[in-house]
C-alpha cells in the first residue's frame, strides 16, 4: 500500500477530486494548510504596517492506494492539479506499513 | 320707559356680544400658541430622541465592530468589552452625579450638583440649553456623547490593559477629564462657551475637543505610559476580521447624523445644515485617505477607506453647525491626508504603540477641526450668536474674525492640557491601586480568555 499526499493549489481541488473520481478513487481526506516552497509571497499593507505574507493557502489531500494503482493515481493527480506556473504543489509518496478498518477490524489493502 | 326696555332687550346681548368677542379670540391665540409650542415640542422631541438612540448605537455596535475587528482573534471580545460596559457604567454615573457637574449652573470649570439624582431633570425644558425639548431629553442625549467618548481611548490600550484598571481609569477619566471639558464648552457660565457668555469663546458644535481631542490625546498618553505589546513590530498583528470593522465603521456614518445634526438639539434648518455637512465631509475625507494611500503604497485598502471616513466624521464634529457644504468637504479631504500621516509615518518614527491609531484619527483629526472651524464659521449658516444689540455676529475668519481662530487654538491647547496631565494623573493612580497592564503570560494568552473567561470564535462548537 502506498500513501499519497498531494499539496495542491486550492482552487485546482475540485478538478483533481473529479479526475480521481474517473479513474475509480473516490476515498480521500482533505485539509487546508499553509505553506510555501519557491513561490514567493504577497505584502499587506494595514495603516502603514507592512506584513511579508510568504504562507499561502494550499489544501493537502491524503489517501492510501493499493500497490499496483499508484502510479495510475499519481499521474492523475500530477496532472489535473498542473497549472504550469510557480505554486502548483508537490506530491509524496509514502509505503504504509498496515490499514485497519475501524468498523470490522478489515486488515490490509481489504480495507482500504 | 318701554323705550329703556327696548334699548336694553337691545344691548344686553349686543354688550354681551362685544365683551365674549375679545375673550375668545383671546382663548382662541392662546390655544393656538399652545398647539404651536406642543407641535414644536414634539417635533423636535422625536428628532432627539431618535438622535439619541443613534448616538448610543455609534458605541454598541458601531465602535465595538469596528475596534473589535482591528484586534487579534485572542482579544476580540476584551475590545468590544470595553465599548459595551461603558454603556452601562457611564450611564449609572451620569444619573448620579455627572450630568450635574457637566451642567449645573456652578464655576466656569464645573457644574454643581443642582441636578444630583436626576433632581428637578424631567419633562419641563430647561431653556438654558433646549427650550423646546424636555431636560431629561437633553440629558439623556448628553449621557450618549459621555459613553462614546471613554470608549474611543480604549483603541489605545487594547490588547494590553486589565480590564479592572480599565474600569478604574474610565470612571475617573469620565469625572476628572470629560465633564470639566463639556462643562467648559458646553455648560452654562463654561469658560470656553461662545453661546453662553464664556471668557473664550470658542465654537465646538458636537465635541471636536470635548470628545475627539479628550479621547484622542489621552489615548496618546496612556499608549505611552503602557508600553508596546509584546511582538510589536516584530510579531504580525493584523486585524483579524476587517468585515466586522467595516460594518462598525458604516454604522458610525450613520450613527454620526444623531451625534452631529442632533447637537442642534431641534428639529430645525441647522440640524439639516449639520447633516449634510457631516455627510459631506465624510465622503471627501474617505476620498483623501484613498487617493494619499493609493499614490503612497500603489493600492488602496479598504480599511484606508474606513478609517478615512472616520477621521472625516471626527474633524467635522466641532465645525458641522457652523459650515457649508463644501468647506465641510474641505475638511474632510484634509483631516483624511492628516490623518493618514499621523498613522503611518508619525507614528512609525516615533514608535509608540497606539493599537487602533485612538490618537492619529481623533486627536489629530479632532485638532484639525477644531481649527477649522475656526476659518470656515459663518452666520450665514449659524445665526445663532448675537451681539449686545440682538444682532447676529460674524464667526470665523471667512466672516472677517481672525481672532475666532485664536479662541479655537486656546479651546484646543485647553483640552489637550486638560487631557494630558487628568490622564497622566488617573493612570498613576490606577497603576498604584490595581495596576495597568496584565501579566506577560495574560497578554499572550489574549485578554479574551486571561481577563473573562471566554472566546470569541469557538468555531469547532
Amino acid at each position: 500500500m502506498k500513501k499519497i499526499e498531494a499539496i495542491i493549489q486550492p482552487h485546482k481541488l475540485e478538478d483533481v477530486k473529479e479526475a480521481l473520481k474517473g479513474i475509480g478513487i473516490d476515498g480521500m481526506t482533505i485539509s487546508e494548510v499553509r505553506g510555501h516552497g519557491r513561490q514567493k509571497g504577497h505584502k499587506e499593507v494595514y495603516r502603514g504596517m507592512e506584513y511579508q505574507v510568504d504562507l499561502l493557502p494550499k489544501v493537502k489531500i491524503e489517501m492510501v492506494v493499493a500497490d499496483d494503482r499508484s502510479s495510475e493515481v499519481i499521474q492523475t493527480v500530477v496532472q489535473s492539479a498542473r497549472t504550469g506556473k510557480i505554486g502548483d504543489g508537490k506530491v509524496f509518496v509514502y509505503d504504509v506499513a498496515e490499514a485497519i478498518r475501524i468498523r470490522n477490524d478489515d486488515r490490509g489493502e481489504g480495507a482500504l | 320707559m318701554p323705550y329703556r326696555v327696548v334699548w336694553a332687550a337691545f344691548l344686553a346681548p349686543a354688550l354681551a356680544l362685544a365683551q365674549s368677542i375679545p375673550s375668545t379670540t383671546e382663548t382662541r391665540l392662546n390655544n393656538l400658541e399652545a398647539a404651536v409650542k406642543s407641535a414644536q415640542s414634539a417635533g423636535d422631541n422625536a428628532w432627539m430622541l431618535v438622535s439619541a438612540a443613534l448616538v448610543l448605537m455609534m458605541t454598541g455596535p458601531g465602535l465595538a465592530l469596528f475596534y473589535g475587528g482591528l484586534v487579534r482573534r485572542k482579544n476580540v471580545l476584551s475590545t468590544m468589552m470595553h465599548s459595551f460596559v461603558l454603556m452601562a457604567v457611564v450611564s449609572v454615573l451620569w444619573a448620579i452625579a455627572g450630568y450635574s457637574l457637566a451642567f449645573g449652573e456652578g464655576l466656569p470649570f464645573i457644574g454643581d450638583l443642582r441636578f444630583l439624582f436626576l433632581n428637578n431633570v424631567g419633562g419641563a425644558p430647561n431653556p438654558d440649553y433646549a427650550a423646546t425639548i424636555p431636560q431629561q431629553t437633553y440629558m439623556i442625549y448628553q449621557l450618549m456623547f459621555a459613553i462614546i467618548t471613554p470608549a474611543l481611548i480604549s483603541g489605545a490600550f487594547a490588547e494590553r490593559m486589565k480590564f479592572s484598571a480599565m474600569l478604574l481609569f474610565s470612571v475617573l477619566w469620565l469625572f476628572i477629564v470629560y465633564i470639566p471639558l463639556a462643562h467648559m464648552i458646553w455648560g452654562k457660565g463654561g469658560l470656553l462657551n461662545a453661546f453662553s457668555g464664556g471668557r473664550i469663546p470658542c465654537f465646538d458644535f458636537a465635541g471636536g475637543t470635548v470628545v475627539h481631542i479628550s479621547s484622542g490625546v489621552s489615548a496618546l498618553v496612556c499608549a505611552l505610559y503602557l508600553g508596546k505589546r509584546i511582538g510589536y513590530r516584530s510579531e504580525p498583528m493584523k486585524p483579524h476580521n476587517l468585515v466586522l470593522s467595516v460594518v462598525g465603521a458604516c454604522l458610525l456614518w450613520v450613527g454620526w447624523f444623531g451625534f452631529n445634526a442632533g447637537s442642534a438639539l431641534a428639529a430645525s434648518p441647522l440640524a439639516t445644515s449639520a447633516f449634510v455637512a457631516t455627510h459631506f465631509a465624510t465622503a471627501a475625507a474617505a476620498l483623501g485617505w484613498l487617493f494619499v494611500e493609493w499614490i503612497h503604497n500603489g493600492k488602496p485598502s479598504v480599511l484606508g477607506g474606513i478609517s478615512g471616513a472616520v477621521a472625516g466624521l471626527v474633524a467635522i464634529t466641532p465645525a458641522s453647525g457652523f459650515v457649508k457644504p463644501f468647506p465641510a468637504m474641505l475638511i474632510g479631504f484634509l483631516a483624511g491626508v492628516v490623518c493618514f500621516f499621523m498613522v503611518t509615518a508619525v507614528k512609525g518614527k516615533f514608535g509608540y504603540d497606539d493599537t487602533l491609531d485612538a490618537f492619529g484619527v481623533h486627536g489629530a483629526g479632532g485638532t484639525v477641526g477644531a481649527i477649522l472651524t475656526g476659518v470656515f464659521a459663518t452666520m450665514s449658516v449659524n445665526d445663532g450668536l448675537k451681539d449686545s444689540f440682538g444682532k447676529t455676529r460674524p464667526l470665523g475668519l471667512i466672516d472677517g474674525q481672525p481672532g475666532q481662530v485664536l479662541n479655537q487654538a486656546i479651546g484646543v491647547a485647553i483640552s489637550w492640557g486638560l487631557a494630558i496631565v487628568g490622564t497622566l494623573v488617573i493612570l498613576k493612580i490606577c497603576d498604584i491601586l490595581v495596576g495597568v497592564r496584565v501579566s506577560p503570560e495574560q497578554e499572550l494568552d489574549g485578554l479574551d480568555v486571561s481577563m473573562h473567561g471566554e472566546e470569541g470564535y469557538n468555531l469547532e462548537t
